[in-house]
This record gives structure tokens, C-alpha cells and sequence, in this order.
């Protein structure tokens, strides 16, 4: 099936695929009807969608060390588009992004711009000179362009803590959508997520990845769009809510001002017992937080996100997988254009809840309402029951005030469906959705770590004559052993410690970012400069980190610091880019110009055509 | 100047618009979000429009236009690669 004139039977075979999934969301709907339990319904849901991911693992198996590491070269743009957005968007961006928005309006919606606006980077600076490169690995440009064991080393060492501090985050997240959907515990729900996860990459190494990925967005993509339209036309907000939503935006301006944005002291939302990770609404859904600081507060977040964009290994190297460097170049606009489908609808889902909870004159609307009249719905009760909504009558009046009423960001995707008057078959959509988004990230990202681990530290440094059967084991058992270990780290619930998915971005940008722009752009860029930028990047930028995140400076340094400039522990990379950048040209300066090889291997990775200077490996 | 040089130096330029493009949408405008919110455009403040929805549909229209912008490059300076993909 994957042989031959597979490639030209990608829009057939997804397209029926496509199809299937819709046939079998309309058969759910008719069990719905017929009567079968929702529990069932979120079963057959996750565990049909994990079945066809697996199918496709399965059949993309490969004996092929090009196929393992680059699915061959051989992936269509547009497919490339599709696999590198579901790449992309994680379980938390597919059931925390909305969350986000809802919370924190105008202010959190720096992420949207971060989270996309890195893709035009991605596109100038780097993707189509690492396809013509021909690198396996984001450590193996690094390290056949500068030169020597060390510095691949180095970048290996920070792609892995960037993708690490990433990826147990994902498992997590398919452990949560595993055990709710399929009623097991959590820790339970852990290792499922992960044997599916390694059932779509072990087989097939990035081949499988790329296919069980394009089959993941598509799943991920109808899974949020559908509730969205429907929602919004259920609410009153129109058929197609990005374009009509203009009142409801302005209504919703009105009721803050109605009701107050009031921020609670952290010791009154202690004394009412307001379980962790619980959320109200403080801040402006579409109205410019004043001053200075506030513009600079979004800049710097955005300024975080995108260039950590352009340094995630597990992003970049989905276009090595692209024919051509022409591909490469499309792959990225493609790619964000299927992002932006998703991006765009977040705030729209966000609009649409925070409406239909705060409009005292709709059905749904809560806030302003007497407390129990309020805890008598039934959704109120089922979410509470599980200590994800929660309710604290902070002036005692009876009546549920806008800073009275809690919610974990998660709610707003899982919860809206139903608070909307939606089938619940809808919810086991929303289900399926979340798996496939946390799934997808999550192979990539562990497929990331042990490709650069198998090729860059095994293959390259420690036995450069291994055999092709050899590499090809080393691989799967790097890959099998990623994965469980951050299986481990998050079925101990450890997650906390490692912090917020933020951090991989500022990890990436602090010590990949200059040295893999500088390697295209900058022939004068010379392998000490890249060693002594990507540490001092990397350790500047994990200091500061400690020295300003509450959690680790007490220990460390003795106390509470107040961030400087207000870059605090989501923009550490502020830090640590510029450092990278200034020792790297400092460096490279002082130390001799690289070998007459060396540059024209930069110059034949500056033109399109002609031989990648890394063949086969 | 040879057709190399060349190719690069135009492949720079257009690096540097297509970065100043980005940065409008990016970075720029917010530095005006409250001025701009006064504005409104499809019924939405126009700074809010921006971030929930606009800069990131400039950044897809700016990512088609560069890739097919610097494809005419490539052919100029016959560094066009064969339809392969």
C-alpha cells in the first residue's frame, strides 16, 4: 500500500479517510439516538481514531534509514503542510488555547501572534537552507556546518532539555484525555497514551510520524471547527462567527464594565478553599491593558514565542521531509495556513463561552444569578464534582459575582458543547480531537529527541561504522525509552516541576536560534563562536530562569526577585538570545575565519539547486 | 559579480521585506494597541481584530508571497529546481 504511486494516491486515500470519519461521527450520532451511554460513545470515540493511527504506524514500517529518519523525501507539500500543524498543535493548544483566551483577553492573545507569527521566521531564515542541506537532524547541520563532536554535542544537549521540558507536558495531556474519555485512572491513562504514541513511531520512524500525522489533524481540525459553527449559530452569534462576532465583542465590553473586573487577594481565594489551577476572569477580553509596561509585556511574550518558533527542532525538521527546497518554502505557508484554521477559531470559542456564562439575558448565563440557583444546573454539578468549576461567594450576597466564579481553562473546550445545548456525541468528538492533538505533538517531539540522540551522539560520535540494521535498533530503543521516561515523569503527576510548555520555546531560542541562523547567513561564523554562544545562551538563559521563577529561586538564591525589565519566567529567552548572540560574533571574531571547504559548503546552502551537501547517510 | 552574488544579494533583500513586513504585523502595530482600539473593523476594536485574527491571516498571506516572490528569484539566476513536488 505505501509503495509505488502511493504519493499520488495521498488526496484519494486521506479523502476517503476524511469521509470515514464523518460517516462514523453520523453513526455515533445515531447510537447517541438509539440510546447508548455518552461514557460509550467517548470510548468508541478515542479508541477507533488510536486503531487507525495505529493501522498506519503499523503499515509505514521501514528497514530504510532515509525513510526512518526524513520519511524518504518524499512528502507532498500540502500533506507536509497538514502533518507539520498537527506537529505543531499541541493538546494544550487544543484545549487550553480558548481557555487562554477567555481568560485572559486581549493580554494573553500575544501567544496567537507568537505562536504564529514564528513561521514567517521559519521560512526566511531556516527551513529551505536546512532542506538543501540535507541534514537528518537539527544537530547535524549544526555540527557538519561548524564542525567537530563538541558542538553537535552541545546543540543535542539543548534540544533535548527544550524538548523534553516539552514532551512530558504532551504525555501528560494524552494521559488526562485517555482516562477521562476511557474512564481509567490517570496514571493508567498515561501509559495508554504512550503505547499509542509508540505504536505510530516506532515502526516507522518519521514516515509513520508524517502519516499518522496528516490522518491527526484532520481528526483535530473537524474536532474543533464543528463545535465552533455550531455553537455560534446555537448562541445567536451567526453562521460563521470570525466574520460576525462584532456585537457580541462589544456586549461583552458592556457586561465587564456591568459587572467589574475585580482582581481577588491570593489569601481570600485560599481562605475559600478554590482548588489549584482554577481560573476567573480579571483582565479585559477586548479592551488594551495602558501604559508602557503593558506594550511591552505583549512584545516581549511574542518576541519569546515566535523565535522559539524558529528553534524547535521537532518543527524544523518536518520540512527535511519536503522533495524539494522550492516544497520546503510552500510546506511552511501551508503549514501555517492550517494552523491559522485553528488559531483563529480560539478566540471565537472564547467569545461565544464567555458570552453565553455572562449574558444575564441568555438561557445559559450565570454570573449575576443568585449562587443556588446556580449550583442546581447540571453541568455546574458534574464539573464541581471533579473540582474543575468552583464557586466562592467572596461578599457573602448569595449572588454569583464575575470574580466568584472559578473554571480551569480546559472547561471552556471540553465544557462549552454541552453548556451550548450540543449532543454529547459533540463531546466525544472533542475527545478524539484532544487525543490527536496531544498525540501528534508528542510523537514528534519524542521523535526529535532519539533521532538526535541515535544519529547525532551514537551514529556520528560514538561508532560511525555501525550498520544500517544497527542504527535502525539504537533508534527504536532511544525512542522507546524517551518516551517512557516522560510517561514516568508524568504519571507522578512531576509535571510542576518542570513548569510552563513556554519555557521549551525560551530554552530552543536561548541556545539554537543564532547559531543555526548565523550558519546560513554568517560565513564568518566560526565553530568556537558557535560553542561558546550555544553555552553561554544556554546557561545564561537557565540562571536567570532560576533566579526569577519563585519555585526554584528561594532555594537557589535565597528569596523572592522581581523581574527585571518585567521578563519574568515565560520571556527568559530575552536573556539568553542576545547573550548567545553577542559571545557568538565576539568569538567568531577573534578566532580564525573558517576553511575555504567551509565556506562553500555555506554557499551551495545558499542556492536551491544542485547536490545536498549531506547525501544519503 | 558573479550570478551567485548576485542571486544572493537579491535573495538578502528580500529576506529584510519580508521581515520588515513581519515585524509590522507583529510587533509594530501593538505598540499602538490602545490608539488602534479605537478603530473598529468588521465591528471589532481594531487592535483586538488584530491579534485574535488579522496579523496572523497577513502572516499566511506574507508566507504564499514571499515563497512564490523568491521561486522568481530562483528562476532569474537559473537556480529554479525541477518540478518535483
Amino acid at each position: 500500500m505505501f509503495k509505488g504511486d502511493f504519493i499520488k494516491n495521498l488526496p484519494k486515500i486521506y479523502g476517503t479517510y476524511t469521509g470515514g470519519f464523518l460517516v462514523f461521527i453520523i453513526l455515533m450520532a445515531i447510537a447517541e439516538q438509539a440510546g447508548v451511554s455518552a461514557k460509550n460513545i467517548g470510548v468508541m470515540f478515542v479508541a477507533f481514531t488510536v486503531l487507525i493511527y495505529a493501522a498506519i504506524g503499523y503499515l509505514s514500517r521501514t528497514i530504510n534509514v532515509d525513510a526512518y529518519y526524513v520519511a524518504g523525501r518524499q512528502v507532498p507539500t500540502v500533506f507536509n503542510g497538514m502533518a507539520t500543524a498537527a506537529d505543531w498543535m499541541s493538546g494544550a493548544s487544543f484545549v487550553a488555547l480558548a481557555g487562554g483566551v477567555y481568560f485572559g483577553g486581549y493580554t494573553y492573545m500575544a501567544f496567537l501572534v507568537g505562536w504564529t507569527g514564528g513561521y514567517v521566521l521559519v521560512a526566511t531564515l531556516m527551513a529551505p537552507y536546512l532542506r538543501k542541506f540535507g541534514c537528518y537532524t537539527v544537530p547535524d547541520f549544526i555540527g557538519t556546518r561548524y564542525g567537530g563532536n563538541l558542538v553537535r554535542a552541545c546543540s543535542v544537549f539543548v534540544l533535548f532539555i527544550a524538548s523534553f521540558t516539552y514532551v512530558t507536558a504532551q504525555i501528560n495531556a494524552t494521559g488526562t484525555i485517555a482516562s477521562r474519555a476511557l474512564g481509567i485512572p490517570f496514571e493508567a491513562g498515561v501509559w495508554v497514551g504512550l503505547i499509542s504514541i509508540l505504536i505510530c513511531s516506532m515502526l516507522g520512524g518519521m514516515r509513520a510520524v508524517t502519516w499518522t500525522q496528516v490522518a491527526q489533524y484532520i481528526v483535530l481540525i473537524i474536532a474543533y471547527l464543528i463545535p465552533v459553527f455550531w455553537i455560534s449559530s446555537n448562541v445567536g452569534g451567526g453562521i460563521f462567527p470570525h466574520l460576525m462576532l462584532g456585537d457580541e465583542v462589544a456586549r461583552l465590553g458592556e457586561l465587564e464594565q456591568q459587572f467589574g473586573l475585580v482582581k481577588n487577594s491570593a489569601a481570600d481565594m485560599k481562605a475559600a478553599g478554590v482548588p489549584g489551577g482554577l481560573k476567573y476572569i480579571s483582565g479585559s477580553h477586548s479592551g488594551v491593558p495602558e501604559g508602557g509596561m503593558a506594550v511591552w509585556k505583549y512584545l516581549s511574550l511574542a518576541i519569546c514565542m515566535m523565535v522559539g518558533t524558529a528553534s524547535l527542532p521537532h518543527i524544523l525538521m518536518r520540512y527535511f521531509t519536503t522533495p524539494s527546497v522550492r516544497a520546503a518554502r510552500k510546506s511552511v505557508a501551508w503549514s501555517l495556513f492550517f494552523i491559522f484554521l485553528l488559531y483563529s477559531s480560539a478566540p471565537m470559542l472564547a467569545t461565544l463561552s464567555k458570552l453565553a456564562l455572562m449574558d444575564p439575558n441568555l438561557p445559559t448565563g450565570i454570573i449575576g444569578k443568585s449562587i443556588s440557583e446556580v449550583q442546581s444546573i447540571e453541568w455546574v454539578q458534574r464539573w464541581s464534582e471533579v473540582k474543575q468549576v468552583f464557586i466562592a461567594d467572596f461578599n457573602g450576597d448569595g449572588i454569583l459575582q464575575l470574580n466568584e466564579w472559578f473554571m480551569r481553562g480546559d472547561v471552556v473546550v471540553l465544557a462549552t458543547p454541552e453548556v451550548a445545548g450540543l449532543p454529547f456525541v459533540i463531546s466525544g468528538l472533542v475527545f478524539a480531537g484532544g487525543m490527536a492533538a496531544a498525540m501528534s505533538t508528542a510523537d514528534g517531539l519524542v521523535l526529535a529527541i532519539s533521532n538526535a540522540l541515535s544519529h547525532d551522539i551514537y551514529y556520528k560520535i560514538i561508532d560511525p561504522k555501525a550498520d544500517t540494521a544497527k542504527r535502525l535498533l539504537v533508534a527504536r530503543v532511544l525512542l522507546v525509552i524517551i518516551g517512557a521516561a516522560g510517561a514516568y515523569i508524568a504519571s507522578f503527576r512531576l509535571t510542576s516541576i518542570l513548569g510552563s510548555v513556554a519555557w521549551a520555546f525560551d530554552f530552543a531560542m536561548s541556545g539554537l536560534f543564532f547559531p543555526l541562523v548565523l550558519g546560513v547567513w554568517w560565513k564568518r561564523a566560526t565553530r568556537q563562536g558557535a560553542i561558546a554562544g550555544i553555552i553561554a545562551g544556554i546557561v545564561s538563559g537557565t540562571l536567570y530562569l532560576t533566579w526569577v521563577f519563585p519555585k526554584f529561586s528561594v532555594p537557589m538564591w535565597g528569596g523572592v526577585n522581581t523581574p527585571f525589565l518585567g521578563i519574568d519566567h515565560l520571556r527568559f529567552g530575552l536573556i539568553g538570545a542576545p547573550i548567545c548572540l553577542v559571545v557568538m560574533v565576539v568569538v567568531s571574531l577573534m578566532t580564525k575565519a573558517p576553511s575555504p571547504s567551509v565556506q562553500k559548503m555555506v554557499d551551495d546552502t545558499r542556492i536551491p539547486t544542485g547536490k545536498p551537501i549531506l547525501g544519503k547517510q | 559579480m558573479s550570478n551567485k552574488d548576485a542571486y544572493w544579494e537579491k535573495t538578502k533583500n528580500h529576506m529584510f521585506v519580508t521581515l520588515a513586513l513581519w515585524a509590522f504585523f507583529s510587533l509594530v502595530i501593538f505598540m499602538f494597541g490602545s490608539e488602534l482600539n479605537t478603530m473598529s473593523f468588521l465591528g471589532y476594536p481594531l487592535a483586538y481584530y488584530m491579534t485574535a485574527q488579522g496579523s496572523l491571516l497577513a502572516f499566511v498571506i506574507i508566507l504564499f508571497w514571499t515563497a512564490n516572490k523568491q521561486e522568481k528569484i530562483d528562476e532569474e539566476h537559473g537556480f529554479s529546481e525541477r518540478g518535483d513536488d
